[in-house]
């Protein structure tokens, strides 16, 4: 495969991954929801194994394994049943409405465009070109947690934040160390297991999983 | 012995005694004269390694390798230092020789365990901020005097005026600590770096070169800080609420002499330190010693609760005390180290006088309080019959305070006195069209402090008693509380009868500070005769008028015994009246009142009177109720908007508790995004 190839290959994922972000800003079924994010790991890791081959880093493809495993089949799984459980279909209003949160989110992209041109000058990766989509998925996936008032939904929000900070670690440096991934793939499972938790709870509390709810528990004046 | 061994056993024994009290916490009527022994034992020893420095002129320094790695405590013992030792140990000493006796009625009622430990740690740390030779260690010991205290004005715990009182002073105490932690900042930093730790020293900072700007602003910190200690108005709310509350022994230490620790400082930051200034520091802190004095003595007047009635004359007092040191800062920055020693002079004096009378008069408030378990004087009176030793020792205090001769306020007030009126000496026409006005305000300072103990002494101790209790249940109180007030007593009349020798023994605190020296002239005419400046412009005789005084008391005695007629008890004239009750006495009000009307528009004050009629007809009136409320208006003025904005602006932040996780989030978000655009 040739340089060129692989960049304009590792553009198309990294177009397609934003693409989910803006999906999963806007999309109010909570399945749905589930299979974007499934589509966007599938997305990462292929990307991921894609920048292992051509460079010849090759502990990337294990990394493109965890995510393949994690965040496509196993997180999905995990919160697929917990929805499941707890019954939930719909989201909640959000808290502003569908074109504005795409409004911002594109003004985000931009920001980030902006804000990665002098790395895109100095850098001679060949994924370069990459680091403002996915430094844009970061903050598309904070811009989600702060205009989503389900709790599920705020922590898909998290999830595809962290997919961007994993991408924005391949963009920049090829991957992290394997120690910091495993680590962090080992973070993610413990997090997503104590969210279960905290969802049960939350939810025989509140008797709903809006956290608005939980705007109850504030101090009063 | 070198006396900073001496010093540094003293303050060891304290901290050992703490450290040992709580074995005895079961008994506590061993504890209580052990503990108190010991501490007065400490307090001699500090009293003779300050005498000792100030008598060989030793400057002596240490370093203890305690506190954090690379930043040891210094500890120094200079002139300064050792009359501030002798301040703190001479007083604490007699406190804890009353304490034995004061305590005595406390076990059983309630634990004394705390009080003894946090009374012994109270002094270690007055004797260490004394010692200190770095801001580190200084305001170590500042904090470890500040927490004790508040601990000793909190120990009645479960009223809740002595809650309120201890939070006040804790606030006002910490407010005071950071503007001092500020000024001790900027002389380190500015003079050695802000990027460096070695600054902390005090010998880093008198080396210092401050911009003037600076320079004023590292001392006016100080400055601030150390009056939120001393009670400087407008910073002095905290006095009256915590001195009344407190036992009186501690009440007596912290009014004797925590307060002059401030001045201590105050004297060590501007005259060594800092060093050079201009006139106008002094001129600022002579007013505030102005305002503090004329204020102080005329909210003083108003009270009447005697321990009250205290704590504000300390405001006064600390008041005189910064009039010497801000005339002393004028004459110094206009090169007058003569004039600049006398005005010294007469603070430190003042200082060292104020601690014993007023030590003294609050341990007699104590006993008189402890007798009667009375606070306020409307319900007293007539006690001069059942407390003589305790009537004659706070008579002796009333008479120190109000600056008359024999006693040793009037020496140091009178020193005062002389500095303001030598002020014409200096070189800016308006300092000496101004500052001879302040010897007026002195004046009337005294006046009022005179006025105001002829009430306190008078309504306390004259007439008859007017309590609730029956009169036959007061009795004098114990020999240690009368030998504590004896000994304090005894020191202000031998302070006022032979200043001179004090004087010419603690001239070289001038002498090292600034150069300035005053023996020379105030001694010229020998141990009779206080000449401060020359024997042509004023001249005291502590000895002839003490003489004269007791010559006088003597003849008349005399005269009047001899006929053996001078005592004739006989019923007391009742102006045709059936019946006279103790109720139609002259009250401390009532004495006030004159006063009250003339200077009116300083207090907020209420008054109502109510008329109780059965026939709703004022006519036939049954009882009047008259209520009088006066409050400092500086409650009013300063502290209630202080109070109010503090709330408004918490209740700003508080908004900013939502409650809500998504704006948390948000907060995160834009933080993050502003971040980026300014930093990225």
């Amino acid at each position: 495969m040739s340089n060129s190839l692989v960049v304009q290959l590792n553009l198309l994922l990294a177009a397609l991954i934003l693409l989910t972000s803006f999906a999963l800003l806007v999309q109010r079924r909570m399945f749905a929801i589930l299979h974007i994010f499934a589509w966007q790991g599938f997305f990462l890791g292929l990307s991921t194994a894609i920048i292992g081959y051509a460079t010849g880093v090759h502990h990337l493809y294990l990394s493109s394994l965890l995510t393949l495993g994690m965040k496509v089949l196993l997180l999905p799984y995990i919160l697929y049943k917990l929805i499941h459980k707890l019954r939930i279909h719909r989201e909640i209003e959000s808290m502003i409405n569908t074109p504005t949160t795409m409004m911002i989110g594109i003004a985000l992209v931009i920001f980030c465009y902006h804000l990665t041109a002098p790395i895109r000058e100095l850098s001679t990766l060949m994924t370069r070109s990459t680091l403002a989509l996915a430094l844009a998925t970061v903050m598309l996936g904070l811009l989600m947690m702060v205009t989503r008032r389900h709790a599920v939904s705020q922590i898909m929000g998290f999830l595809a934040m962290e997919n961007g900070l994993f991408f924005a670690a391949t963009s920049a440096t090829y991957g992290m160390p394997m120690v910091v991934e495993l680590g962090v793939a080992l973070d993610l499972l413990i997090a997503a297991f104590i969210f279960g938790i905290f969802f049960f709870h939350i939810n025989t509390t509140f008797d709903s999983l809006d956290v608005d709810q939980m705007a109850k528990l504030k101090e009063g004046d | 012995m070198p006396p900073l061994d001496i010093a540094c056993i003293s303050i060891l024994l304290l901290l050992s005694v703490v450290a040992l009290s709580p074995l005895l916490s079961r008994r506590e009527r061993l504890l209580i004269p052990t503990a108190f022994s010991l501490a007065a034992l400490a307090s001699f020893a500090a009293v003779l390694a300050g005498f000792l420095t100030i008598q060989q002129g030793l400057n002596s320094a240490a370093t203890i390798p305690l506190g954090l790695p690379g930043l040891p405590f210094n500890i120094r013992l200079d002139p300064l230092a050792g009359f501030f030792l002798i301040v703190i140990g001479l007083l604490a000493g007699y406190v804890s020789i009353y304490s034995i006796g004061y305590l005595r009625a406390y076990p059983g009622r309630r634990p004394v365990t705390p009080l003894v430990l946090f009374y012994l740690l109270f002094l270690a740390g007055m004797l260490m901020v004394v010692l200190a030779d770095d801001a580190y260690f200084f305001l170590l010991s500042w904090e470890l005097m500040a927490a004790a205290s508040y601990f000793l004005v909190m120990y009645e715990d479960e009223k809740a005026e002595n809650r309120r009182a201890a939070y006040i002073y804790l606030l006002v105490a910490h407010v005071g600590a950071i503007a001092i932690l500020l000024s001790f900042g900027l002389m380190a930093g500015l003079g050695s770096g802000f990027d460096r730790f070695d600054g902390y020293t005090f010998d880093a900072m008198r080396t210092a070169r401050l911009a003037p700007g600076w320079a004023a602003a590292a001392f006016f910190l100080a400055f601030f800080g150390f009056s939120a200690k001393a009670g400087v108005i407008p910073l002095h709310v905290w006095l009256p609420e915590a001195h009344p509350v407190a036992p009186s022994n501690v009440s007596a230490l912290m009014s004797g002499v925590m307060l002059k620790t401030s001045i201590y400082g105050m004297v060590r930051v501007a005259f060594d330190l800092l060093r050079d200034f201009p006139w106008w520091w002094g001129g600022i802190v002579l007013a505030f010693g102005l305002l503090s004095a004329v204020l102080g003595v005329l909210y003083a007047l108003m009270q009447h609760d005697l321990k009250r009635l205290l704590a504000y004359h300390s405001v006064e007092n600390i008041g005189i005390i910064l009039m010497g040191l801000g005339l002393a800062m004028i004459f110094t920055s206009f090169h007058f180290p003569a004039l600049a020693a006398l005005a010294l002079v007469a603070a430190l004096y003042h200082t060292l006088n104020h601690a014993l009378f007023k030590g003294l008069l609050f341990m007699g408030a104590g006993a008189v309080i402890h007798a009667t378990r009375e606070r306020n004087m409307e319900e007293m009176g007539g006690l001069i019959h059942k407390l003589p030793w305790t009537a004659a020792l706070f008579l002796v205090g009333c008479v120190s305070i109000s600056g008359l001769p024999p006693f040793n306020g009037f020496v140091s007030e009178w020193l005062t006195f002389q500095a303001f009126l030598l002020s014409p000496a200096l070189p800016h026409p308006l300092l000496r069209l101004l500052v001879p006005l302040g010897a007026a305000l002195l004046a009337l300072t005294g006046a009022l402090a005179a006025a105001c103990f002829v009430k306190a002494f008078g309504v306390t101790f004259l007439g008859t008693w007017r309590g609730h209790r029956k009169a036959s249940q007061i009795h004098e109180v114990g020999i240690s509380m009368r030998l504590g007030m004896t000994l304090a007593a005894v020191s202000c009349l031998g302070l006022g009868v032979l200043p001179t020798y004090v004087i010419g023994w603690m001239d070289i605190i001038p002498e090292r500070l600034f150069g300035g020296q005053i023996a020379a002239s105030a001694g010229r005419f020998g141990w009779m005769w206080l000449t401060p400046y020359s024997y042509e412009r004023a001249s005291y005789s502590g000895p002839v008028v003490f003489g004269g005084i007791l010559a006088v008391v003597a003849i008349t005695y005399l005269l009047l015994h001899v006929r053996g007629t001078a005592i004739r008890r006989a019923p007391l004239w009742d102006c045709g009246f059936e019946r006279i009750t103790p109720r139609m006495q002259y009250t401390a009000t009532a004495f006030a009142m004159p006063l009250r009307r003339v200077f009116g528009f300083l207090f907020a004050i209420r008054e109502q009177v109510e008329i109780v009629s059965p026939q709703n007809h004022p006519v036939m009136a049954d009882r009047f109720n008259y209520r009088l409320r006066i409050r400092d208006r500086f409650w009013n003025w300063l502290y209630t908007p202080l109070a109010d904005g503090a709330f408004i602006v918490a209740r700003l932040v508080g908004k900013l508790q939502q409650g809500r996780i998504q704006v948390y989030l948000l907060y995160s978000f834009v933080t993050l995004i502003v971040l980026l655009v300014f930093l990225g």
